[in-house]
């Protein structure tokens, strides 16, 4: 959003000759001055918490928890690889649950936008089924799938699956009608209808609801992975946990922090690439 | 190549609806002619216009069109809107192309020639919702004419422009329609509109819709609005309107009913005749 008002500005001012101060107050402002601002607050507030926690005879032993062992032990943790080590096998299952959960979700969605009957059908069955927390799967998805692994993507997949299909849903029915009637007297057959109008059109609806189902598929991939698996972000955080490595623990929730930050990033540009809305 | 086209006592009935729409409507349609369609809001002038399209199927009779019955829709026969209703991830130039797209048989030759005759050629990459509404319609014609239609339907295609946009693009259309040899049928509001493109306007009636005069307009195209006998056909088709539906209405208006569509179809029409 401020990188694209940015660039016009700046667009602007070199138009006019020489450099336009007041849109590069501005952009430092909006791209750079405020975040920082925000994370200073931030880091703060951790700093307060682990400052309490190392002055409280009760916790300090949880004092590695503050943002200097935390930051300290993340360096370590980079540069011997620990972290992308963890993070891999993480990426993995989210984005194999997230494929599932579009692969099945669009098209449902794409069915219920389109047609009264699955939609006045479905809507008890799916509202139903959308309230179960996805950790509310754990044990039939431990049952029902041999690995580790296929039971982490399923509870992805079970979460990540009603963003995407709700949304795509809504996309349909905002579809103006008069585009299929063009579409259909041009000579549209289904698929091309498919394929050529109503894709395009609803895009954008699709990544917001893939934007939403990244947000909690990564809150359910942490928990998910204290199950069985060796491997991941979640395994890292249970391991560091266990072994009473709380700077560890702290480095890793930054990691995961930092990761979805630019997993929700990714969406964004997403979302914005496939807008065909006017700008402004 | 033109079209004959014949409606066959079309009657339709809308699922849920105690009275029928349209009642035992006849007509013929020779090759070539411009039909301009008038009645007021509500009498089924786009309901017939979607049948001649085959986006809608009548509940009795049939279209034919050169005597085979038309039952879906077809790039053989083209529908325009009021609004252009162009693709907006599509380009100027894809907008137009998307019917031929669909068939399979992509002609940039053909479209660069759309492009020119409807004035487009510099925004062909454009996107669409940079355009006026004007130049908006001007790529909705284009992709009409794109698949070679034998006929033209227009539904009040360009009651959302303005006064100027919307008479050079009259005289435009009929003058593409008389060249590329087409049938057209137009749906409007505008008695102006109507004597400026057709060579026989077709009165309409309501509840239930049924065609209940016509007149000729037999004057030369490119028609010129400020000349004596197109001030003279107009007045004549305004004189004809109103024995013909005009009376009803007034006698609505004196039961002062109370549906407020017809109140609102009332202000129109007392506005276009003041
Ligand atoms: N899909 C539908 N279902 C039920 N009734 C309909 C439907 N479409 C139109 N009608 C009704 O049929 C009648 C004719 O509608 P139509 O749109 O053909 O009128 P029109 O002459 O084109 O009016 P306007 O000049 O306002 O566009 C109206 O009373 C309308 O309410
Ligand atoms: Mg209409």
């Amino acid at each position: 959003m401020s990188s694209t008002s940015s660039v016009t500005a700046i667009d602007g001012s070199a138009r006019e000759g020489g450099i336009n101060w007041s849109a590069v107050y501005k952009f430092s402002l909006t791209a750079i001055a405020y975040p920082l601002m925000g994370i200073a607050v931030m880091v703060a507030l951790w700093w307060l918490g682990g400052w309490m926690i190392a002055n409280n005879p009760d916790t300090s032993s949880f004092a590695d928890f503050a943002p200097a062992p935390a930051f300290a032990r993340l360096l370590d943790l980079v540069a011997n690889g620990y972290v992308l080590e963890a993070t891999i096998p993480s990426l993995e299952r989210i984005g194999l649950g997230l494929l599932w959960a579009a692969l099945l979700g669009v098209p449902v969605g794409v069915a219920i936008g389109l047609y009264a009957v699955v939609r006045e059908v479905s809507h008890v069955p799916f509202q139903f089924l959308r309230m179960i927390s996805p950790l509310a799967w754990m044990p039939i998805a431990v049952l029902a799938f041999e690995t580790w692994d296929g039971a982490i993507v399923f509870l992805i997949a079970v979460a990540a699956i009603w963003p995407i299909l709700f949304s795509t849903a809504q996309g349909v029915r905002r579809i103006d009608p008069l585009w299929f009637k063009v579409a259909k007297n041009l000579g549209a057959d289904g698929s091309q209808m498919l394929r050529r109008i109503i894709l395009p059109a609803i895009g954008q609806d699709i990544f917001a609801g893939v934007r939403l189902a990244v947000g909690v598929a990564w809150i359910v991939l942490v928990p998910a992975e204290y199950l069985g698996v060796t491997s991941g972000l979640g395994y890292a955080i249970n391991d560091a946990r266990d072994t009473l490595e709380y700077d560890t623990l702290a480095a890793m929730v930054v990691v995961i922090g930092i990761i979805g930050f630019f997993l929700d990033g990714i969406c964004v540009s997403m979302i914005k690439r496939l807008s065909w809305h006017a700008e402004g | 190549m033109s079209t004959n086209i014949s409606i066959d006592y079309i009657t339709h009935t809308f699922k849920g609806a105690d009275a029928p729409t349209l009642k035992d409507i006849e007509l013929k349609i020779q090759p070539g002619e411009k039909i301009a369609l008038i009645g007021r809001s509500g009498c089924g002038k786009s309901t017939l216009l979607h049948m001649l399209a085959g986006l809608l199927l009548p509940s009795e009779g049939c279209v034919r069109i050169h005597g085979h019955q038309v039952s879906k829709p077809s790039a053989k026969w083209n529908m325009m809107f009021q609004k252009a209703s162009l693709y907006p991830w599509m380009s100027v130039r894809e907008n137009a192309e998307l019917g031929l797209v669909f068939a399979g048989k992509k002609d940039p030759a053909k479209i660069d020639y759309l492009m020119s005759l409807v004035g487009l050629t510099d925004k062909a990459d454009a996107n669409v919702q940079s355009l006026s509404g004007g130049q908006q319609q001007r790529v909705a014609l284009a992709r009409s004419l794109a698949t070679s239609p034998d006929l033209l339907l227009l539904d009040e295609p360009f009651s959302a422009l303005d006064a100027f946009t919307r008479s050079s693009l009259q005289d435009e259309v009929a003058d593409i329609v008389s060249r590329e040899d087409l049938t057209m049928v137009i749906v409007t509001h505008d008695i102006d509109e109507a004597v400026a493109m057709a060579d026989r306007v077709l009165i309409m009636s309501a509840n239930p819709g049924r065609i209940v005069g016509e007149m000729a307009v037999d004057l030369p195209f490119p028609r010129n609005r400020a000349s004596v006998e197109f001030s003279r056909s107009r007045e004549q088709l305004m004189n004809q309107f109103e024995s013909l539906v005009g009376d009803a209405d007034l006698e609505h208006s004196q039961a002062e009913t109370v549906d407020t569509n017809k109140t609102e179809s009332e202000t129109t029409d007392a506005q276009k005749a003041a």
